[in-house]
Formats: structure tokens, C-alpha cells, sequence
């Protein structure tokens, strides 16, 4: 058997082989977005683009967030596959009308009548010491819409393979790229190409504890495992990749196996995206737990700018790590 | 062609059959929220027809529209099925989106025809993103984008004026300006009321015309979209109307006098175009007398499809939510 040989790729750049790969393979497929051309994208991403492709498909757009992404979606709507960029998930707050109240409702508004093919990719998260305004995570807000679809790439190969199954997807399909894993680097086999968008999937297998995580919480729960794996505890990490629609089988079997839970993620506790992980636990495996649904979350504040407060706000790898000790009895 | 008003009889006579199946429509939706058959939000176009039967004779069948929540008249005009429309206010399959929009929520793929969007505004991104679809497959389309004077105010009436300028977007923006922000004056919440003069601010054609005379917003728009299609632009064109009935079956209507309707109503487009047309010896009694019994037969037949219609099975609320089969 062949093997393809591996290069080493950042995931930045995974990103801008997939939109490359996209845009060579079909004409309708288009990018819009603030600086997404002449300045090659807020973080890089779609650096080059703009020389290769041209101004018509490579748009940098006004600083108009709620005109670009409704555009996006009466472009799909017109027969176009386009690709939005909202810079950060902080300012698509700025269209959210437009996210909710069109490409989340026209397909059912209309009686089934019309696709929205789009693909709206954001960066998210903290850590890079921005404060409140340029930190935030809402995947959890924006999995809450019927309607649409989430994915959190994790790693390079989902960087390099969610955006194309997400193009051929009918509905409106939001891609969230947390800002710490740009500069991820690794290798990937150089024939690296689409993904299943609708798995979650194990990154580390453990029969103790299930660390449940997604996007920028991914290293965190596995550094913690890491971690754990020298105390003799064996934790499994399911990364969810997919945000909505939720991949239940994989985390109730794994949960099933270690009869033990901790969700990790960057939002907000109330009414997170851990929220919910943990109630579906609840309510499909509460007969296989042998302690309580833990989360770790970020703490409930507009994120500080000190380094010191930003970092105590964010989910570590040794809080990770002191939950599953406190649920094993161990610490 | 007629010496003294410029338009050929049959025009005329079709110009005044679309207003008065609106106008009629419209009576006999009343009657029927009355009855409760029809429920949730309703918005009249009575007294604003010239508006989208003058506009729609600019328009193709390749031509997109995008509508607002008060857009039974805009359906009815460019040719979807009053039988559907009727059967969507009823809930039923049957309708134009098959019971799960409503009122406010018209749809129909088959003429284009792109809601029904009940946002304030929200409409206008999706008519700039289908004008971008044409530009970039280089299809000589126009997408008229129908929207109130209240739209002005959003931030999205500003992006989007900005955007089809800055791209050359083939949109043909037509603001419906009644007046009236649901209850709010426009004296009472635009700091210049002039809203040609607002939309030239982002250099592109615009001009304002009398939206009581079908006549004159057809000629009107026919310009307008002209230029939009062979001009590689936007266009926007200001409507000066007025709604006769309130703001929707909810409104107590206490914000404007009962002189200030009536003395609207005396610019009411329908009897206005008939005048002009019998003065011109282009219409007779018969004439209208044909034209009420044809709408009223038409009018009975869509009541009669939406009883005859069906709920969907409960077992079905699910559906729609993503779309079912692969994208066109």
C-alpha cells in the first residue's frame, strides 16, 4: 500500500488550501468579507487569494456586517455558493438579524421551498489578551437556531476538510476557527481532503473519564489527559466537531464506557453549549454515570485584559484535571 | 393610444383589473380575519395598489422580488395564484409556502418571488445578495426590492444603499413610503424627510413620484428598471402613498385624524384611474361592472381552494427546518 507523503501545513493554512480547493472546483463558489483581500484576511487566512482569483470572487466588502452577510445568503439563494468571513464572531452580532431571521428561516418560512448553500466561517475565543469586546464564544448562543448548522474544526485535517462537504451542504453552514489554533502546526497526508460534517470524534481513547470539548478546548482537554495519564487515570477526549446538529451516539457511548463526564468549553456557563451536552447525558445516560456531569467553563465576566485575570477566566488543563481527580475520588 | 392620458385601453383596463383585485382581495381577507379563518399578523395594502401594480409592468419573469410583511398585493400582481395565497393565510398545504409563513410570509420560487419578510429592513441584504448572484453569472436581471419609509431609518437601508453602489448591483430599491412607521409620523422620526434626496446621498439615480397614480409609478419604474438593467446600477425610486386602513388588525389606529385618511382617499388610486380612463372614453360601466364580476368569481374560487384545503399532519412540524434533497 501506498502511503501519500505527509508535508507540514499550519492550520491557517489548511484553511486557505480548502477555500483554494473550493474555489478551483466550482465557479459559483465566491469569498466576501472585511479585508479579506487586499489585506489577505484579518489572520492570514486568505492571503494570496486575491492576486490567484481575482476581485470579483475574492470581495472585500464595507464594514457592513448585516448588508455582506445578507448578501451571502440571497446570493445562495440566487444559485451562488459563497463563502462569508465575518472577522469574529464578536461582530456577527452585528447580523444577527440576518443569521437568525433569514438563513435560519427562509428553507422553513417558505414551505421547503428554497436552499441556502453558505458557509459563514468565524473566528472565535480568547486568549490573546483583546478584553471584552474581541473574546467572546457564542457558539452556544448560535447553536441554539433550528435552522442552521455549526462546526468547530479542531485540528488540520477538519481545517483542510469541513469546508468543502459544508459548500455542498443545502442549508447555511457556520464555520467557527478559535484565533489559538491558526499557528496549530502538524503534518497531514498531501492528498488530505473532505471530512464527515456530522460525527463528533474521539481524539484520545480512555476508559476512565470522557473530557467533551470543541474548537480552542480541544488542546485543553487533551493536555489534560496528558496530564491525568501520569496519575494513572485514563481519559478519553471526544471532540464534538459538530455543534448542531449534536452527534448524541458518540458522547453517550463513550459515556457509557467511562461512566464519567466533564464538558469543557470557552462560553459562558449559564446556558451553554455544555449545558446542553450535559442535560442530553442527563436524559440518555443517566444510568450509566457513576458521579455527576461536571463542566468547565469560562468564569462569568466580560473577559479582563490582564493576562493573569484572562487565563484564570479561561478553562485549563490543570482545573480539567483537579474535576476528574475530585470525581474519581483521587483528589 | 389615447391622446389625453398616453396609455392604450387594454393597458388601462389591466393597469385598473390588478388594483381592483387587490382592493377586492384585500375586503374579503378582512372578512375572513373577522370570521377567524385568517389569523396572526395582517397588514392592508388598501390604499397603496398603484404602488406594486404600476412597479410590477416594469418587470420580467426574470426578475426577482423582495417583499415585505404587507405584501398581498406585490403576490397577487406578479402572478402568483390567489388560490395559494388565499390557502397560506388558512394554514393549509395547499399555500404558497405551505401554510408555515402566513400573511407575512408569501412565497413562491416558481415567480421568483423571494417573501414576505417581516423584518423592517431585512429584506434589503437579500435583494443585494440576488442582484450579486446575477452580476456574477452575468444574467441581465433586475431584483426589485419593495420596502417602507420605516426601512430608512435601519442600519440595513444605509449598508445595503451603500453596498449596490460600491458593487453596481442590478437592484431596483422602491420604498413604499406611506407615511407612517407603524404608528409614528415620518416628520416624527426622519431628520430629512426627503428620502430621494437621503438615498442620492450614495450616488446613485434616485427619485421621488407620486404613488397615488399608477400611471405615473409605472412610468416611473419602467425608467428606473431600465436603467438598472442596461446601466449596470442601482436605482431607487421613492412612492408617495398612503394606507387607507391601519397599520395591521391590531392597531386601534389613534396616532392620525380621520381628516387626514379622508382627505387621502380622495387621491385613492382605483377611482382616480377610472376617472381619467372614462374621461378619456377608454372605459365604460360595462366595463367595470365585467371587471367586479370576473374578480369576485376569482376571489370566491381562491376562498373555496383554501377551505378545500388540508392541515399538515403534526406529524410533519419538523420538516423544512433543513433543506430536503440537494441544493439546486
Amino acid at each position: 500500500m501506498s502511503v501519500a507523503p505527509a508535508k507540514a501545513i499550519t492550520y491557517r493554512e489548511a484553511m486557505r488550501e480548502a477555500i483554494r480547493e473550493a474555489l478551483l472546483a466550482d465557479g459559483r463558489v465566491f469569498l466576501m468579507g472585511e479585508d479579506v483581500g487586499a489585506y489577505g484576511g484579518c489572520f492570514g487566512v486568505s492571503k494570496g487569494l486575491l492576486e490567484e482569483f481575482g476581485p470579483e470572487r475574492i470581495r472585500d466588502t464595507p464594514l457592513s456586517e448585516s448588508a455582506f452577510v445578507g448578501a451571502g445568503i440571497g446570493a445562495a439563494m440566487g444559485g451562488m455558493r459563497p463563502i462569508v468571513e465575518v472577522m469574529t464572531v464578536n461582530f456577527c452580532l452585528l447580523a444577527l438579524d440576518q443569521i437568525m431571521n433569514n438563513a435560519a428561516t427562509i428553507t422553513h418560512m417558505s414551505g421547503g421551498q428554497f436552499a441556502i448553500p453558505l458557509v459563514i466561517r468565524m473566528t472565535t475565543g480568547a486568549g490573546r489578551q483583546v478584553a471584552a469586546q474581541h473574546s467572546h464564544s457564542l457558539e452556544g448562543w448560535l447553536a441554539h437556531i433550528p435552522g442552521l448548522k455549526l462546526l468547530a474544526p479542531a485540528t488540520l485535517a477538519d481545517a483542510r476538510g469541513m469546508l468543502g462537504p459544508a459548500l455542498d451542504d443545502p442549508n447555511p453552514v457556520l464555520i467557527f476557527e478559535h484565533g489559538s489554533l491558526y499557528n496549530l502546526e502538524g503534518e497531514l497526508p498531501a492528498g488530505a481532503g473532505a471530512v464527515d460534517i456530522e460525527r463528533a470524534a474521539t481524539r484520545r481513547p480512555g476508559g476512565d473519564v470522557t473530557l467533551i470539548a470543541y474548537g480552542g478546548t480541544v488542546p485543553t482537554a487533551l493536555s489534560a489527559a496528558e496530564e491525568l495519564a501520569g496519575a494513572g487515570i485514563e481519559a478519553e477526549v471526544v471532540d464534538l466537531r459538530v455543534l448542531r446538529p449534536l452527534d448524541d451516539r458518540t458522547i453517550i457511548e463513550s459515556v457509557a464506557r467511562t461512566h464519567r463526564a466533564v464538558v469543557i468549553d470557552e462560553g459562558w456557563r449559564s446556558g451553554s453549549l455544555a449545558a446542553e451536552v450535559s442535560a442530553r447525558i442527563m436524559e440518555q445516560a443517566f444510568y450509566e454515570l457513576d458521579a455527576p456531569v461536571t463542566r468547565v467553563c469560562s468564569a462569568e465576566v466580560p473577559m479582563p485584559y490582564p493576562r493573569h485575570l484572562e487565563q484564570a477566566a479561561l478553562p485549563q488543563p490543570a482545573v480539567v484535571a483537579a474535576e476528574v481527580r475530585r470525581m474519581m475520588g483521587t483528589g | 393610444m389615447s391622446a389625453t392620458i398616453g396609455i392604450e385601453r387594454e393597458h388601462g383596463l389591466e393597469l385598473l383589473r390588478q388594483m381592483l383585485r387587490v382592493r377586492r382581495f384585500e375586503e374579503k381577507c378582512v372578512e375572513l380575519y373577522s370570521a377567524t379563518k385568517i389569523r396572526g399578523f395582517m397588514h392592508l395594502y388598501i390604499g397603496e395598489e398603484a404602488v406594486a401594480v404600476g412597479a410590477m409592468q416594469a418587470l420580467t419573469p426574470e426578475d426577482a422580488i423582495v417583499a415585505t410583511y404587507r405584501e398581498h398585493g406585490h403576490a397577487l400582481v406578479r402572478g402568483v395564484s390567489p388560490g395559494s395565497i388565499m390557502a397560506e393565510m388558512y394554514g393549509k398545504v395547499e399555500g404558497c409556502a405551505r401554510g408555515r409563513g402566513g400573511s407575512m410570509h408569501l412565497f413562491d420560487a416558481a415567480t421568483r418571488f423571494y417573501g414576505g419578510n417581516a423584518i423592517v429592513g431585512g429584506g434589503l441584504p437579500l435583494a443585494v445578495g440576488l442582484a450579486l448572484a446575477d452580476k456574477l453569472q452575468a444574467r441581465r436581471r433586475v431584483t426589485a426590492c419593495f420596502f417602507g419609509d420605516g426601512a430608512v431609518a435601519e442600519g440595513e437601508f444605509h449598508e445595503c444603499m451603500n453596498l449596490a453602489a460600491v458593487w453596481r448591483l442590478p437592484v431596483l430599491f422602491l420604498c413604499e413610503n406611506n407615511r407612517y412607521a407603524m404608528g409614528t409620523a415620518i416628520e416624527r422620526y426622519e431628520s430629512e424627510t426627503d428620502l430621494a434626496l437621503k438615498a442620492a446621498s450614495y450616488e446613485l439615480t434616485a427619485w421621488s413620484v407620486d404613488g397615488m397614480d399608477v400611471i405615473a409609478v409605472e412610468e416611473a419604474v419602467r425608467r428606473a428598471a431600465a436603467e438598472v438593467r442596461d446601466g449596470d446600477r442601482p436605482c431607487f425610486v421613492e412612492l408617495r402613498t398612503y394606507r387607507f386602513r391601519a397599520h395591521s388588525m391590531y392597531d386601534p389606529d389613534l396616532y392620525r385624524t380621520k381628516d387626514e385618511i379622508e382627505r387621502w382617499k380622495e387621491h385613492d388610486p382605483i377611482p382616480a384611474l377610472s376617472a381619467q380612463l372614462q374621461a378619456a372614453g377608454l372605459l365604460s360601466d360595462a366595463d367595470v361592472e365585467r371587471l367586479e364580476r370576473e374578480i369576485a368569481r376569482e376571489i370566491e374560487d381562491a376562498i373555496a381552494f383554501a377551505e378545500a384545503g388540508t392541515l399538515e399532519p403534526v406529524e410533519e412540524l419538523e420538516r423544512f427546518v433543513y433543506f430536503e434533497g440537494a441544493a439546486p
